[in-house]
């Protein structure tokens, strides 16, 4: 498997990280030296087994469903780099 | 007695206790230390006035008797974990300026026992590092040194913890540890950091990398120390749904150093190529050591060994792309200045550019590819039915009656700082070879100080215990501390 620089730009994009063009074949080279290693996993022979999902058989317990939390805007926002009027501002998001 | 910043937790609580010392005394000269040390690049934000507050406070506790074992403690803070009002940014940019408006579960611990805060400690950005460099504050320092003066690693992600408790800026620290993180900086810095099963620790209010291997710990001058800690960090949380509701015991008393008739094993694969032969010598001292105190030593196999790394290296990163798709310039941190005419994904991609660094950026690309339509089942699951045969192999040696393993905790002695520049990042990854496998299987693991190099630098042994037996661990640890003897210090030159 190698990555070229379309994948590289596809992957960044997925990301949401603004990678430049000039630094994409850079970026492609990494992920191959990454992938490379751990494309060894393809050796071993997995038939049969269960990906793991966590390390101690556990039941996720159960709560009561009430209201535990809330009525916290002002210390929801406090960290917000534009809040305004009790929201979250951000650029247009439709035309 | 000894000099105040020099004082094992131990040591201190008992001399508290008896009302010999004070801790507003041992904060003032701890507090001291730390502003001398600003070579070392420990603490990333000082934090002075809360703990003269926190040891007045702890004074008057002590005074009315019954205080917990961490009363009037002076510890260090990793900036990972979340602290109310006080800067907690994960090394990162992208979260500069961020003051939480809560507390983690375990810091909130530390504090309900009485313990003293005196800064957040530098570490890796978002903990992706083993070396510290890849820190927005610059990376801390080693206070060890080889003769010939070159700055080292402390190791990392927990780098600024590890030069803290070893340049006596703080009695003791918390680490957190995703594939070495604890284990690693300790190693490299001549303290002892332990791990514990994951679900130990609640990891509510700890920024997040990879959520099924994230394990909270202390990071220590000695494992009594680590013990006395780990009790006060550990319990179970409705907060966080992995943590593990099962009761504490006191690991502190459970140190009677006597490991007779203990079965350890010793795990041929972890005997790496061209792991230099300093290692391998101390790995058989420490086996000797413990054979010497009455301990059984058996060779056994753990046959997936070197698959741990490549499928930590899928399901660390996809982790890691999800858990810190959160950072997206609206609700906390950083938001990147936008040009005319830039909408709401030009303001994610420019925020998300600018705040993470280059390591970062790689791991959450990473994450993403192995993650993508196409690829997931290829990489993804692959890596998540490699992990299940890691942990089988585990679970079948402590099955045949194995009580703990003995390896190396590091392939080397702290390397210099922009040593690993131009190597690519696999190299770097390599570093947690012999301490990835316990994350990925959930295990306990202790880094345990057990001699110096021909450069004079300390190099640790790791033990890795069965599940939800830290009390056992650090017993058989506290008997490995015994024999091998460890008490050299870094010479002071910061």
């Amino acid at each position: 498997m190698s990555i070229d620089t379309d994948t590289a730009r596809r992957v960044a994009k997925l990301a949401r990280i603004r990678v430049e063009e000039e630094a994409l074949p850079a970026l492609a080279a990494e992920f191959n030296t990454i992938l490379g290693f751990i494309e060894q996993l393809q050796e071993v022979d997995v038939e049969g087994v269960e990906p793991m999902t966590g390390v101690t058989p556990m039941h996720l317990k159960r709560r009561e469903d009430v209201v535990t939390d809330g009525s916290q805007q002002d210390k929801v926002l406090a960290n917000a780099p534009d809040a305004r009027e009790g929201f979250f501002a951000v650029p247009k998001v439709v035309e | 007695m000894t000099e105040l910043t020099k004082l094992t937790i131990a040591a201190a609580r008992d001399a508290l206790r008896k009302g010999e010392i004070s801790s507003v005394e041992l904060t003032g000269a701890l507090n001291a230390a730390v502003d001398g040390a600003d070579k070392l690049n420990a603490y990333a934000h000082k934090t002075p006035e809360i703990a003269e507050a926190q040891a007045k406070a702890a004074d008057e506790r002590l005074k009315a008797g019954d205080a917990p074992d961490l009363c009037g403690v002076p510890l260090g803070i990793k900036d990972l974990f979340c602290t109310e009002g006080t800067a907690s940014q994960a090394a990162s940019r992208i979260l500069e300026g961020f003051r939480p408006q809560y507390e983690s579960t375990v810091t909130t611990q530390l504090f309900r026992d009485g313990a003293v805060m005196l800064g957040k400690l530098n570490m890796d950005e978002f903990a992706m590092g083993s070396s510290n460099e890849t820190s927005a504050y610059g990376p801390a320092v080693n206070p060890w040194q080889a003769d010939d003066g070159v700055a080292l690693t402390p190791g990392g992600s927990s780098g600024g913890s590890a030069a803290a408790v070893a340049a006596d800026l703080c009695l003791g620290a918390t680490g957190t540890d995703t594939g070495g993180s604890i284990r690693q900086p300790a190693a490299f810095t001549g303290i002892t950091g332990i791990k514990p099963t994951y679900g130990r620790c609640s990891r509510w209010g700890i920024i997040a990398f990879a959520s099924s291997l994230d394990q909270a710990g202390p990071m220590t001058r000695d494992v009594r120390d680590a013990a006395i800690m780990l009790r006060a960090m550990s319990g179970h949380d409705p907060k966080d749904s992995t943590s593990a509701d099962i009761p504490v015991p006191d690991f502190e008393a459970m140190l009677t150093g006597d490991i007779r008739g203990k079965v350890i094993g010793i795990p041929r694969e972890y005997h790496v190529d061209g792991m230099p032969g300093e290692i391998e010598a101390l790995w058989s001292r420490g086996t000797e050591m413990l054979r010497d105190a009455g301990a059984l030593i058996r060779d056994i196999s753990l046959p997936h060994t070197k698959y741990a790394l490549p499928a930590y290296y899928v399901i660390a990163p996809a982790e890691a792309s999800s858990n810190l798709a959160r950072y997206d310039g609206v609700r906390f941190g950083h938001r990147a200045k936008l040009a005319q005419g830039d909408g709401i994904t030009e303001m994610y991609e420019k925020t998300r550019a600018e705040g993470f660094g280059s390591e970062v950026q790689r791991r959450i690309m990473v994450g993403t590819y192995v993650l993508s339509a196409g690829f997931y089942d290829a990489y993804y699951n692959r890596a998540r039915k490699v992990r299940a045969l890691i942990k089988r192999d585990f679970d079948q040696v402590f099955a045949e009656g194995v009580d703990a393993i003995l390896t190396p905790a590091t392939p080397s002695s702290a390397f210099g700082l922009g040593a690993m520049k131009d190597a690519d990042p696999v190299q770097m990854y390599l570093n947690d070879v012999f301490t990835v496998t316990v994350n990925l299987a959930g295990l306990p693991g202790i880094s345990v100080p057990a001699g110096l190099d021909h450069k004079g630098l300390p190099l640790g042994l790791q033990l890795i215990g069965r599940p939800w037996e830290e009390g056992d661990l650090l017993n058989t640890a506290y008997a490995l501390e015994q024999a091998a003897g460890f008490v050299s210090k870094p010479a002071k030159w910061w």
